[in-house]
Parts: C-alpha cells; sequence; structure tokens
C-alpha cells in the first residue's frame, strides 16, 4: 500500500511541477465556470437554482481532458527507459498501475474540490436540490474513474503520447456517446445491452441521486477491466510462448 | 549473495539472444561481461534482474529463484540499466528519496542514506538540480547512487562509465571495487582496459553462448599458450645474434625487431627460452639489455573468440 503511495506521490509531484497540470486546471475551471454562469440566468426562469449546465460542461470536458493526463503516464516512462527501472525496484506492476490510477483520480478530485465555489455562489442565489449536487460530484468522479482505466491502458501500450491520447479518445467515445446513439436506435435485448454499456446512462441516473448499486457494479467493473488490460500489458514483457 | 544461472535460453522471436548459458558468480567476486554489440550480454542481465523472463533455464540469487519469487529478489539487487534511464524533471534529492522510499529504506534511515549517496557519487554541488540539467558523468552518478541506495548484496551495472570522463572513472572503478568486496557484482562494458581494471573475472559472450570465462591471464594462456619474447642483444653482430638465437633448443620462430639489435623470438608450447637466451648471451659475451615478455592484448583475445 506504501509504495502504492510513493508512486502516486511522485506523479502529482512531477504534475504540478509541470505547466500541464495548471493549463489543465485552468481550462476545466474557465469553461465549467463559464457555462456555470452563462447559463444561470435560468434561475429567474424557473425560480430554481441548478448546476446542470456546470455537470454537463464537466461532463464533456473531462471526456477530453482525461485522456491528456493519462496519455504520459506509461508512454513516457516506455520511451525514456524508466519504466524497466520502475519496475525493477521491489514492486508489483499492480502497485505500479494502482499508483497511476490513484495519482490521475486525485487530480480529477482536485479538480472538482475548486469548483466548490460555484456551488456555494450557486446555492446562495436559489434553492438548491443539495443532494442531486453530491450526487452529481460523485458520479463525476466515477465517470473519471473510467476514463483514467482506458487512458492508462492505452498508455501502456505504446510509446508515444499522441497515439495515446487518440486512442483513449477514440475507445472513450464509444463510452460517452456512440453506444448511448446506437441503443436509441434498437429495441429489446441489443438495445438493452448498449444502453446498459454507455457511461451516460449511469451518470445519468447517479446525477439525478440514485445511486443504485447496479450503476456502482457497472463503474467498477468497467474501471477494474481497464486497469487488468494495462496489468497485462505491463506483464506482456514477460510472456515466453 | 550467489548467483546461480542455469541453462538461460531468452527468444525474441525465432532468434535466440541467449543461447543455454550457465555460469555462477560468487559474492565477493566482480564479474566483466564483454561480447559484441547484441551478444546478448543486456538481456542475461534483465534476466537476472527479473525484468524479462527468460523461455528456459533458471537463476538464483542466494539460493531463492527470481521468476517464482521476483518481490523478495529486486531488494537485494541495485541496478544500473542500459543507457541509465532517469527521471528527467525530478531533482536529483527528490528522486533519490523516491527511490529510498520504493526500496523499503526505514523512514528515519532515508535521509542519513540520501546525503552518504550524494557524498559517495560526489553529487553535492548537484543535488537540487533537475537530472534534465545535469551532463551525462552526473547522470551516470545518479544512476549509481539510485542502485546503491539500499546498499545491495547483488550489483547489476550495464555499461556504468559510459559518457564518465577519466578521472571519473578511476572514480567509479575504485567504488565499483570496493563495493565488490562484500558483494557480488556483475558489470557489462564494450571497453577492455575498463573491464580488465575492475573485475576479478570475465566473461565474453557472443551470439548468445559464453565463449571464454576465466581470470584475464587465464584468458591470455588460454588463447595463446606460447611465450613471446622481445630482447635487445648488443656488442654482437645482427645476423650471428640471429641464427644463434634460433638454434636454442627452446625457441620456434625468430624475428628482427623494429630496431637495430632488436629481436623476437617465439618459444615452443609450454616452453620458456628466458635461461636459455641470458646463458647464450653469457657465453658469447653478449650483453643483454632488454627482455620484455608480450602479453597477448584482451583485445586479440576478444577479436579471436568474437569473430568467428
Amino acid at each position: 500500500m506504501n509504495k502504492i503511495f510513493t508512486i502516486a506521490k511522485r506523479e502529482l509531484h512531477v504534475f504540478f511541477d509541470s505547466l500541464m497540470a495548471y493549463i489543465l486546471l485552468v481550462a476545466f475551471l474557465g469553461f465549467t465556470g463559464a457555462f456555470t454562469w452563462l447559463f444561470l440566468t435560468d434561475v429567474f426562469l424557473y425560480n430554481q437554482a441548478s448546476l446542470q449546465s456546470f455537470f454537463s460542461v464537466a461532463y464533456w470536458s473531462f471526456f477530453i481532458l482525461i485522456p491528456a493526463i493519462t496519455m504520459r503516464m506509461f508512454a513516457e516512462e516506455k520511451k525514456s527507459g524508466t519504466l524497466e527501472l520502475l519496475l525493477t525496484k521491489p514492486v508489483t506492476d499492480w502497485q505500479v498501475v494502482l499508483g497511476k490510477f490513484l495519482a490521475a483520480i486525485t487530480l480529477i478530485a482536485i479538480a472538482l474540490a475548486l469548483t466548490l465555489p460555484y456551488y456555494i455562489t450557486v446555492a446562495s442565489i436559489g434553492p438548491l436540490d443539495h443532494g442531486t449536487v453530491w450526487t452529481g460530484y460523485f458520479g463525476l468522479l466515477l465517470m473519471s474513474g473510467v476514463y483514467i482505466s482506458i487512458g492508462l491502458f492505452t498508455s501502456s501500450i505504446t510509446d508515444n503520447q499522441i497515439v495515446s491520447f487518440l486512442l483513449a479518445l477514440f475507445i472513450g467515445v464509444f463510452f460517452h456517446w456512440i453506444f448511448g446513439i446506437i441503443a436509441s436506435g434498437l429495441t429489446g435485448f441489443l438495445g438493452n445491452v448498449f444502453q446498459y454499456l454507455s457511461v451516460n446512462t449511469h451518470y445519468e441516473s447517479v446525477a439525478r441521486g440514485v445511486i443504485d448499486s447496479k450503476d456502482i457494479i457497472y463503474f467498477a467493473s468497467v474501471i477494474l477491466i481497464g486497469l487488468i488490460a494495462t496489468e497485462a500489458a505491463l506483464s506482456k514483457r514477460n510472456m515466453v510462448e | 549473495m550467489n548467483i546461480v544461472v542455469k541453462n538461460l535460453t531468452k527468444k525474441y522471436g525465432s532468434q535466440n539472444a541467449v543461447d543455454d548459458i550457465s555460469f555462477e558468480v560468487k559474492t565477493g567476486e566482480i564479474l566483466g561481461f564483454l561480447g559484441p554489440n547484441g551478444a546478448g550480454k543486456t538481456t542475461t542481465m534483465k534476466a537476472i534482474t527479473s525484468y524479462l523472463a527468460s523461455n528456459s533455464g533458471t537463476i538464483e540469487i542466494g539460493g531463492v529463484s527470481v521468476t517464482e519469487n521476483p518481490e523478495e529478489i529486486k531488494k537485494f539487487i541495485g541496478y544500473l540499466p542500459e543507457n541509465n534511464p532517469l527521471y528527467e524533471d525530478m531533482p536529483v534529492i527528490d528522486y533519490l528519496a523516491f527511490v529510498a522510499e520504493l526500496q523499503d529504506i526505514p523512514k528515519s534511515r532515508i535521509k542519513s542514506r540520501i546525503l552518504e549517496m550524494i557524498i559517495t557519487c560526489g553529487l553535492d554541488a548537484e543535488k537540487h538540480k533537475k537530472i534534465g540539467e545535469l551532463s551525462k558523468g552526473y547522470r551516470q552518478r545518479v544512476g549509481l547512487a539510485q542502485a546503491l541506495i539500499h546498499d545491495p548484496q547483488v550489483l547489476i551495472l550495464d555499461e556504468p562509465t559510459t559518457g564518465l570522463d577519466p578521472n571519473q572513472i578511476v572514480e567509479i572503478r575504485e567504488l565499483i571495487r570496493n563495493i565488490g568486496r562484500e558483494k557480488t557484482v556483475i558489470l557489462s562494458s564494450h571497453i577492455l582496459a575498463e573491464v580488465e581494471a575492475t573485475c576479478d573475472r570475465i566473461m565474453i559472450i557472443n551470439k548468445g553462448k559464453i565463449v571464454a570465462d576465466g581470470t584475464p591471464e587465464d584468458l591470455r594462456k588460454q588463447a595463446t599458450g606460447r611465450e613471446v619474447l622481445k630482447l635487445t642483444i648488443e656488442d654482437g653482430d645482427r645476423n650471428e645474434i640471429y641464427s644463434a638465437l634460433q638454434q636454442v633448443e627452446s625457441v620456434e620462430v625468430t624475428d628482427f625487431g623494429k630496431l637495430n639489435q632488436q629481436f623476437e623470438v617465439q618459444s615452443r608450447p609450454g616452453a620458456s627460452s628466458r635461461r636459455a637466451v641470458f646463458e647464450l648471451c653469457k657465453q658469447k659475451g653478449w650483453v643483454l639489455t632488454e627482455l620484455t615478455p608480450i602479453e597477448t592484448k584482451l583485445e586479440d583475445i576478444f577479436r579471436e573468440v568474437t569473430l568467428n
């Protein structure tokens, strides 16, 4: 467990030492902030304050920003050879994968924590459904977990960061969007399958304030599959035919 | 801790990078790995560090299998990979702290260990700089510092002195020799002089197979087995001396040397002509001003065993 923290700590340290972290945070806060305030006029229309626009913008910006965070995590280490150095230390492949996952999810949590002032100010303007705000945050965190584990996987199979980024977006867009579209065009069993696969279905349901075990199981299993695939990609070097 | 490698084979595709090699390295021994590029040195080292799994064969360190207990084994190994990869964006001191934590050094000892390493490896002036800003020589020192920080029982160094200047090379060799007294060290190099200066034992591998193994002296004997002497004999006629040398029983070939009164004499296998040459000069009243045994250079051995 300690090793996982050591690895996560290093990742975060390096991240905040570079300009990258600040660019991503500013981009994220700028986007979400602008939309939150722009559509705040709804308060006067419905006499009900809401963070709906914030959540939908955050939903899309994480989809794009997360691959930018995860793309270097393995690709860079593979390219420079430091991965070999890291894996010959007394750590397991799993500890490395989990350490990097923990670093990325912490970064997302920090980004979300920085949006709390939006919540506080909006809440002071009009009546707000506090429960759905918290479940909305929770949903964003779960969704981020899915894209982080996809991003880590694509980073672990290449030593090119751009390839990793694009591949993560490509895989991500299915979960984010395409499965939902396919589902809406299908009925019956297949329709249900694609409906179930879509991140959107589960995110919406959590964000509405219903925390169902069905959704939690979905998020947990997609994250787990991504991490297992990442670990498999790392230990591929040890495969002998 | 002894390293025992048995029948190690590693294939890349259909090519055997390492082909059924076996060897043993004992505690207190410094083994030099020599070989042309692509001979399998790095692959063997990676297998010993458990980074690469072999196709067949076993590796044991201190009696524990590397493939079965990698987590156990990794604690005892200090490893400097080829090309010395490092986190460019970390300051030296932070990087060493990171490695120390991964190596399970107790929290209370981390600071003093880092300081020790910084002094041993001569990094004091650079300790707060980012690794990416360091020159190649200093990067190499950081690479050594991270390999040594947990005081490992086994040290695996893949080309440890590349990029160092001659003074640094001498320092690093000294350091490796000191460590090698109690530890088990394997280092690879393509610089023959370096291996000769640092190692107790040399192993030359070519195309994945061990082609020579022994102390530098052993290898020389194996390669030639014949004594070659360089002589300078004065106060006598050149041709007369030449034919007299030819007559000596233990001499097989005589040659004129580069200088006027210089000769080169090769003895028959297993024989030595030194005494006979001296006796001959005494008898004829010649003056022997030089008698130098010519050593077979390690370069020659290396070429001989790797060129076919």
